[in-house]
């Protein structure tokens, strides 16, 4: 009973949940419902019949029986003698705050009321502390602060990252940052969630305006796909805010998603077609350049004739602009950066599995046992992926990291195997061969539900443990210690990407993988799974609708002459049997002047492809080369016309996240001067070219048409997923979608798992006398891909501003190289110029670079030996050597 | 000693972490916490960086500045307060050339306030590292702090 009202709770809720679920107000400073309670405010007070004195609303759990009262003349008293002690330390200046109207301390002091007269006499002459504006996304005003210690929290509990902590005592007590040094200077990851989460102005956002309204979509960086919704003012594009309701990311976001929409508005967007007249672009009209495009394209039909279509646009595009390839142009090679990330997934679990996706959901991480990252450097490139492992953590999962590198997550992991790059095979075979010798292999679901497990048990003598040490470099105790935990703590999860990927035995790399997850049994459960993180915002839907030579949307084999058919019949045209060329194959076609034309829509190969060197002289060869994109790249520039794409706040679609997930994206904004839908584009060039069905109106009639062409999207309908996104394969209107795949049965023809025998193939090039290191890539938080747009957000680009080359001290103090001198970074294909950070992160012989700087084109260096397989370029691992610029 | 030879003497628990801090701060030849202390000890009792500095900056026996080799803590409570600290500071700090809170060139010797140091009935009093020399009203600084090089 709470103030003579009668209340039938639930138990284990406090007396402030079950207060605030019933409408009863008790007022409170430092509680959030995302953050355990710490009941330091002392302002939800409440008596207790029975009980000696006032007790903490927040933190005390309702019992049966209990008579509480929230208001008496003792509570009001300690209420706001307390409120006026906070009072006396916090700036008076309301009507300059941000938070003026939106601030929970006027709102309590509104309820609880102070005395003028007693606090101008407790209110002390503090001397004004400097702002901290060091961050270029918020700022810290230490005078505004309550010292609830939201902001602490939410950096412990929420991010991990533990940037704050109370410092000093007494009156001078301050939220402060390890040394008290700014925030940019601290571990602070700038993902804004204290500032969200901030009760008062202390925490505020720079350059945001109050929007004039919020529209719901989806955030256009990583594949996790987070929803978010972007405050509009004026056109511009003016906030953004997690949907708290989404069950992807439960309303938080990293510092990409909430501060990195700014690129929509910025001036360099493309804004009209550009054609290439005597080596110099001039803008022209859409006609003129469409006309042209299509003439040049009529030509070069067939064989003649590449698309590059985009991970970044909607699902939509990607339909239309495959079936403009396909039915207009009569050839199947269209790709695209799915390629250079996970083809060997979809290789490989759709040889052992059937199906190459993420077998689990994103919210089921947090109820696993153990969660095995290998190969993913989940915080950096999937930052909301990160939060659900430490929420994982923190509800008590073992972590098992495998990484060359110390990577963010080794601080929340229990055993961290610092397997040497391209060694992944023989570390899983290893732990493989644990997992068997002690008998803690599944049986049940081995005999049930796979097959080929005597082949694949006869290749496991290879790796007995001490040569798995020998060439993985982790210690053999280690080994023995993950196999059995991710063998008996179960639900066991598996997380990996690049990592697994990017290398010449990428599909054997998930091969094994696969193996280890059917040796244990942990597939096709709840939370038990194998789940390959997708890196770009729709990378997955690209695949799923068909972005790929070898099949037709919903991963219909180009090579099957009864899909041939189906799509002949329902397009109304002659259709190519045969499998297109891939990424790779495309450039090399191109150089050898096979392939003439090309169309490529939003990408970056000239920094994105392995041996970059070998796409630009491909790039220079062409006869006629479109760029379809929202900003001018290092490609854009070899292109001989330009047409201006909308960007995702200026579209309706939908993006398909890396755990299936078919979401809405909305317009947000009117496009910047002519920039058109890619859709809209390609239909245009389609029709110029005769080509029938590119009639729609809206991205909504595309999406009807996938509908009866796309099995596993059958069922989704723009006002089925108008709040929350359905899951493939949702195969009609009343499938509920799917949560987690190979329940029961595998998707796999004949609903069997397939072990596979492996061997192990090293790196292609491996260090030696000449070039002695090996170069492993990696991601920054700060920064997506290119960088095309992230490097257009004056704050990311600021809090990130160059590539850095990470290596050990050790290699460091051997070659006497300073931290942050200038260095050249040599391998067979090329050379970069970069600025060393010297660190443990990387074991020694082991450095490491991002793609993200045009100004050091990594993939210059990067080798491009293919899997024979999936065609997936070695970009994790290629053989360098580092040298000292001589100054004299 | 090394740090890692001092962390081994106590278990890696959270009621340790003083210990474990004034341990590392007397192992200090400039008798503070650096960085490279703070950060030792926070890895070693797995906590955050931010979080010891928190204790730290709380605890005014820890200090974040290089310091002399002897700590002068002269007690300024009400009863050595009234026994006239005030001329013993004024003595020290005109003997030493410091301000409170400064170091003598020759690294010598630190001054500091400190609050009671229970020994109200020698008062004015103070303490020199761990030692408590009392009934400074008229003594001659120079014989004291000669006994400490």
């Amino acid at each position: 009973m709470i103030d003579g009202i009668n209340l039938i709770v639930k138990r284990g809720k406090t007396i402030l949940d079950i207060a605030t679920e019933n409408g009863i107000y008790i007022p409170n400073l430092c509680h959030h419902p995302d953050l355990v309670p710490s009941g330091n405010c002392r302002m939800c007070m409440v008596e207790v019949e029975g009980m000696r004195g006032q007790i903490i609303a927040c933190k005390t759990p309702v019992e049966d029986g209990m008579i509480i009262r929230t208001e008496s003349q003792e509570i009001s008293l300690i209420r706001q003698t307390t409120l006026e002690l906070i009072h006396a330390n916090h700036t008076q200046d309301c009507t300059n705050c941000y938070k003026n109207n939106q601030c929970k301390l006027q709102e309590v002091t509104a309820y609880v009321g102070v005395d003028e007269k007693r606090l101008n006499s407790l209110r002390r002459t503090k001397p004004i502390i400097e702002e901290d504006g060091s961050n270029p996304f918020f700022t810290l005003d230490h005078n505004k602060c309550i010292m609830c210690g939201i902001c602490i929290r939410t950096c412990d509990e929420v991010q991990g990252t533990n940037a704050l902590d109370y410092g000093y005592r007494g009156f001078e007590t301050v939220v402060s940052t390890f040394g008290n040094r700014p925030i940019k200077e601290s571990v602070c990851e700038s993902c804004g969630e204290c500032v969200v989460r901030c009760p008062v102005g202390a925490l505020y956002p720079k350059e945001e305006k109050l929007p004039t309204r919020e529209i719901k979509s989806v955030c256009v960086y990583c594949g996790v796909g987070c929803n978010i919704y972007f405050g509009i003012r004026d056109n511009k594009l003016v906030s953004a805010k997690g949907d708290k309701n989404s069950i992807v990311n439960k309303g938080r976001l990293c510092v990409k998603g909430r501060f990195g929409y700014k690129f929509v508005n910025h001036p360099e967007r493309l804004t009209k077609p550009l054609i290439k007249k005597n080596g110099e672009f001039v803008e022209s009209k859409w006609d003129e350049a469409l006309d042209l495009v299509a003439k040049k394209f009529s030509v070069s039909k067939g064989n003649k004739f590449a698309t590059l279509s985009s991970a970044k646009i909607p699902n939509e595009d990607n339909y239309v602009i495959q079936k403009f390839t396909r039915a207009v142009m009569g050839t199947n090679t269209i790709d695209h950066c799915a390629r250079l990330c996970h083809a060997p997934t979809v290789a490989g679990l759709v040889q052992s599995f059937g199906s190459g996706a993420m077998t689990n959901s994103i919210d089921e991480f947090t109820n696993a046992s153990t969660i095995f990252s290998i190969g993913s450097n989940t915080t950096a490139a999937h930052p909301i992926i990160g939060l659900h492992i430490k929420e994982a953590k923190r509800r008590g999962a073992k972590i098992i990291v495998a990484n060359p590198k110390e990577i963010d997550l080794c601080r929340f992991a229990d055993i961290h195997l610092q397997q040497l790059p391209g060694t992944d095979v023989v570390l899983l075979m290893g732990m493989m061969k644990v997992v068997v010798d002690e008998n803690l292999e599944d049986s049940e679901f081995i005999k049930e539900r796979c097959e080929n497990y005597d082949e694949f048990i006869k290749s496991l003598n290879e790796f007995d443990l001490d040569t798995c040490e020998k060439i993985t470099r982790v210690p053999k105790e280690k080994i023995i210690e993950a196999a059995r935990s991710y063998a008996t703590n179960k639900p066991s999860s598996l997380v990996f990407a690049m990592g697994i990927t990017q290398h010449s035995h990428g599909t054997d790399n998930v091969l094994a993988i696969s193996n280890l997850a059917q040796l244990t049994g942990s597939v096709g459960k709840e939370s038990s799974g194998v789940n390959p993180l997708r890196g770009q915002n729709n990378v997955q839907g690209a695949c799923d609708l068909g972005a790929l030579p070898n099949v037709y949307p919903g991963y219909q084999k180009v090579t099957a002459p009864e899909v041939q058919e189906k799509f002949e019949k329902y397009w109304e045209v002659k259709l190519n049997p045969d499998n297109g060329l891939t990424h790779t194959e495309i450039f090399d076609q191109i150089e050898k002047g096979q392939i003439k034309s090309l169309y490529q829509v939003g990408e970056n190969p000239v920094l994105s492809e392995a041996d970059a060197n070998h796409v630009k002289k491909a790039l220079d060869k062409l006869d006629f080369f479109v760029v379809q994109d929202i900003f001018l790249t290092e490609t854009a520039k070899y292109a001989d016309v330009i047409l201006p794409a909308t960007s995702f706040a200026e579209k309706d679609g939908t993006f398909t996240n890396t755990e299936r997930r078919v979401q809405r994206v909305r317009k947000l904004v009117e496009p910047p001067g002519e920039a058109k839908d890619d859709w809209w584009i390609t239909c245009e060039i389609a029709k110029r070219l005769g080509g029938s069905g590119f009639n729609y109106n809206t991205a909504e009639d595309i999406m009807n048409e996938i509908n009866e062409v796309t099995p596993i999207y059958g069922g989704i309908k723009y006002d089925r997923i108008d709040e929350v996104g359905l899951q493939w394969p949702c195969p009609d209107e009343n499938h509920p979608g799917t949560k987690f795949l190979h329940k029961d049965r595998f998707s796999r023809q004949g609903g069997k798992g397939k072990f596979f025998p492996l061997t192990y193939k090293a790196s292609v090039e491996l260090p030696d006398k000449e070039y002695p290191l090996i170069l492993t890539t990696d991601r920054s938080l700060y920064h997506f891909h290119t960088s095309t747009m992230s490097r257009r957000v004056k704050g990311l680009e600021s809090l990130n501003k160059e590539e850095l080359l990470l290596i050990n001290p050790r290699d460091a103090n051997q070659m006497n190289l300073k931290n942050g001198e200038f260095v050249t970074v040599k391998s067979r294909r090329g050379t970069v110029r970069v600025k060393t950070n010297i660190t443990e992160i990387c074991p020694k012989g082991v450095v490491s670079l991002t793609f993200h700087f045009h100004e050091t084109p990594t993939n210059e260096l990067t080798i491009c030996a293919i899997d024979p397989v999936s065609k997936i370029p070695e970009t994790k691992v290629c053989a360098i050597k580092v040298e000292k610029i001589d100054h004299k | 000693m090394e740090r890692s030879e001092i962390l081994k003497q106590f278990e890696p628990a959270n009621e340790n972490m003083l210990n474990i801090l004034h341990a590392l701060q007397n192992n200090n030849s400039q008798n503070y916490l650096s960085e490279e202390d703070i950060k030792i000890a926070a890895n070693y009792l797995n906590t955050t960086y931010s979080h010891i500095y928190g204790v730290v900056t709380y605890y005014t026996m820890f200090s974040l500045k290089p310091r002399g080799k002897y700590i002068i803590r002269v007690c300024n409570s009400p009863v050595c307060n009234m026994e006239n600290s005030t001329k013993v500071i004024e003595e020290i700090k005109r003997f030493l050339s410091i301000e409170v809170g400064e170091t003598t060139d020759d690294k010598r010797f630190t001054l500091e306030l400190s609050e009671c140091l229970g020994r109200c009935g020698k008062a004015p009093g103070m303490m020199i590292n761990e030692d408590v020399i009392g009934n400074l009203d008229n003594v001659d600084f120079k014989s004291i702090f000669e006994n400490y090089n």
